[in-house]
């Protein structure tokens, strides 16, 4: 269940090639058990040898951003697999919000649903982003959800874009089942009427 | 008289499911029938148990084993040991909540997305979820099938319901008649490869047109199957009468009276002519060839008489060097003719095409024939009950006389979740979904193709042109 979003500032390290789909965020081999240690196998092959050795210059085994908390990604990251490990490799490993021109459909959901913030930005500001990570290495970017605003190490602000309402559950830190379960006389209101209307949907529950 | 305004397919199931709107571009809708997996599952039950939540509809659900399954001929879960954990949850989840149960020693065990359709459980203008991006399948029957994330896993479990943002709808028509040996996957992949991974993102795609009313219902099942692969959550085809002849007598189909309702609602389903798409594309069925990747995502594909792309001609650098990345991971050159690349395993099963009608096309193709020396090949039923319809028809003895692998039901290589794998910079050829880097194995190289042209590669021990076979 997620906890209300806290603003917070980290170091951005840059992934800006597009349609980086959930086999590389984590493959599949570190889901064969609930206990997997998902932050290590996050972008599993890409940042490790066969033998386990470390590729020294892929960008999160390098200083600093080996220590990132926010992922600048190209467009439709996520793309793929509906997979929500995806999301929590990325958690585990500390990263709190993505920043991307575009989020494919599950994964944008799927981050919400575990407190990661997927930030959408024009490429202009995206490019502008990657320019200072690299440019400004070291240096905190500062994420405030309330304002929907990322400021960059030169001081600059910039906009990203994130539904009203799906910000502030995010900085409540709303349990989403709860949400709909205060909608239960909607819910029980268009079982009722469906049923009527659909019987053949529910014959299957009868039939048990 | 009031005037409605005219509503694509897409949408008069969505408004059907409406239980109310959320907020601006949100609405939580009714969910009529929810299939669990293995792999994502097991959490979902654990944030019940801690919030001391029921399943809502247990009696709505039902589960299956098929991502972490061993295919091996005689088999039983503790077969793919590394998967006996979340296979031994699921089963005590599901006897737990009173969710049916279709293990590996159940004769309905298979694919999600196959045994969906094949036990009636997937109806006309339903809508369904499953914690797989691969449940859009059950579109070929039009139905709305949406792949979820184990939290979304849970809020089903939990209330029934999803909520969700409103896809926009979108069209991908297919008009004039698709050549022999091109096949439902030729055109779907063609159609990626012309509009890209991303085109779908945010939008329901229902696919239209000459060609794919043309198409038998396995057929359809594999093109919606894909739609993922556009970056589409959903994709669906209007319902017709072979739509109804197909789900007819199925075991969870209803029966009787209940089906002559049910017939009456699916008749009215098909969308308003005059209805509005967001995006309107066209493909031209008759000029698509039989498809093969090339690359590492499924745009990155070519006719069997093409030759390989050279990057060089790409308009970005961004993209220039994505192109050679992928060259590079699947040892290809430049220029490089497509036809004649050796192949070292060939796999013919999936979610995609995992059906009785793809497993005969293939047939037809070994049929007399021999897998070339040094291929492995292997044939998987997407469900135990296609596996035992194709041992009726003889399907198994002709595979096995040419010399492939005959398998039982499972995700197996398409996601490989189990033993089935490839080994380091072995080329595959494979009827599954996505060639994605390491999606078969560590460093793996995945061409996507028809079953007809996988069985071709398998008897010449090259990508080659099934049409010149015959």
């Amino acid at each position: 269940m997620p906890t209300p979003f806290k603003n917070f500032s980290g170091i951005a390290a840059p992934l800006p090639q597009a349609n980086i789909n959930t086999d590389a965020v984590i493959p599949a081999t570190y889901m064969r058990s609930p206990s997997s240690d998902l932050g290590a196998g996050l972008f599993a092959r890409w940042r490790y040898q066969e033998s386990g050795e470390p590729i020294a210059d892929f960008i999160l085994n390098r200083e600093p951003f080996k220590h990132a908390t926010i992922l600048l990604a190209g467009p439709n990251f996520g793309c793929g697999s509906s997979r929500e490990a995806a999301v929590w490799a990325l958690l585990r490993f500390g990263i709190r919000c993505v920043v991307a021109p575009s989020f494919a459909d599950i994964f944008y959901e799927n981050s919400f649903r575990n407190g990661l913030l997927p930030a959408v930005v024009t490429q202009a500001v995206f490019d502008e982003a990657l320019a200072q990570a690299v440019g400004h290495a070291g240096e905190v970017f500062c994420v405030d959800l309330g304002a929907a605003e990322i400021s960059l190490p030169s001081g600059a602000r910039m906009a990203f874009s994130i539904p009203p309402m799906r910000r502030d559950a995010m900085l409540r830190g709303d349990d989403d089942i709860a949400t709909t379960l205060r909608r239960e006389s909607d819910i029980a209101a268009f079982t009722e009427a469906d049923r009527k209307a659909r019987p053949w949907i529910y014959s299957m529950e009868a039939a048990r | 008289m009031r005037i409605l305004k005219p509503q694509t397919l897409f949408e008069k199931i969505w408004q059907a499911h409406l239980v109310c709107a959320l907020d601006a571009e949100r609405d939580l809708v009714f969910v009529d029938r929810h299939i669990l997996q293995e792999t994502t599952s097991a959490s979902a039950f654990d944030g019940l148990k801690a919030n001391e939540r029921k399943v809502r509809h247990p009696g709505l659900s039902i589960a299956t084993q098929d991502h972490m399954v061993s295919t091996e001929p005689i088999r039983n879960e503790g077969s793919n040991p590394s998967g006996l954990e979340l296979m031994q949850l699921m089963r005590a989840n599901s006897a737990r909540h009173r969710i049916s149960h279709f293990g590996i020693d159940d004769p309905r065990q298979g694919i999600a997305h196959v045994i969906g359709p094949e036990l009636g459980l997937v109806l006309p203008g339903a809508i369904i979820a499953c914690g797989d991006s691969h449940t859009s399948t059950a579109g070929g029957l039009g139905a709305l099938g949406i792949g979820i994330g184990t939290s979304e896993v849970e809020h089903v479990l939990a209330t029934q319901t999803l909520a969700l943002p409103r896809p926009k709808p979108m069209r991908i028509s297919f008009d004039g008649r698709a050549g022999v040996g091109v096949s439902a996957k030729d055109l779907v992949l063609h159609a990626i490869g012309r509009f890209g991974v991303a085109c779908g993102v945010g939008h329901a795609i229902e696919y239209a047109g000459s060609a794919i009313r043309a198409l038998p219902i396995e057929a359809r099942l594999t093109v919606c199957n894909m739609s993922i692969e556009f970056g589409a959550r959903l994709g669906l085809i209007a319902p017709d009468e072979s739509t109804f002849a197909y789900i007819a007598g199925r075991e969870y189909a209803p029966a009787d009276a209940m089906w002559d309702a049910a017939l009456a609602h699916w008749r009215q389903l098909a969308g308003d002519v005059p209805a509005g798409f967001e995006r309107d594309l066209y493909i031209d069925a008759s000029r698509v060839a039989p498809q093969v990747t090339w690359g590492t995502n499924q745009q990155e594909v070519i006719g069997i008489d093409e030759i390989v792309p050279d990057p060089s001609n790409l308009p970005d650098r961004e993209a220039r060097e994505r192109a050679r990345a992928a060259l590079d991971y699947m040892g290809m050159v430049a220029g490089q003719p497509i036809e004649g690349v050796a192949v070292d395993v060939v796999f013919i099963g999936s979610c995609t095409n995992g059906r009785l009608s793809d497993l005969e096309a293939a047939a037809a193709v070994a049929k007399g024939r021999r897998v070339a020396p040094n291929v492995r090949a292997l044939v998987v039923p997407g469900s135990s009950a296609i596996k035992r319809e194709a041992e009726a028809k003889g399907l198994d003895r002709v595979f096995l006389d040419a010399g492939f692998e005959w398998r039982s039901a499972g995700c197996s290589m398409c996601v490989s979740m189990n033993q089935d794998m490839i080994a380091p910079q072995q080329r595959c050829v494979a009827t599954s979904n996505r060639n994605f880097e390491n999606r078969q194995g560590p460093r793996a190289r995945t061409h996507l193709l028809s079953p007809a042209m996988a069985a071709a590669a398998a008897v010449t021990g090259a990508i080659c042109d099934v049409r010149k076979l015959a």
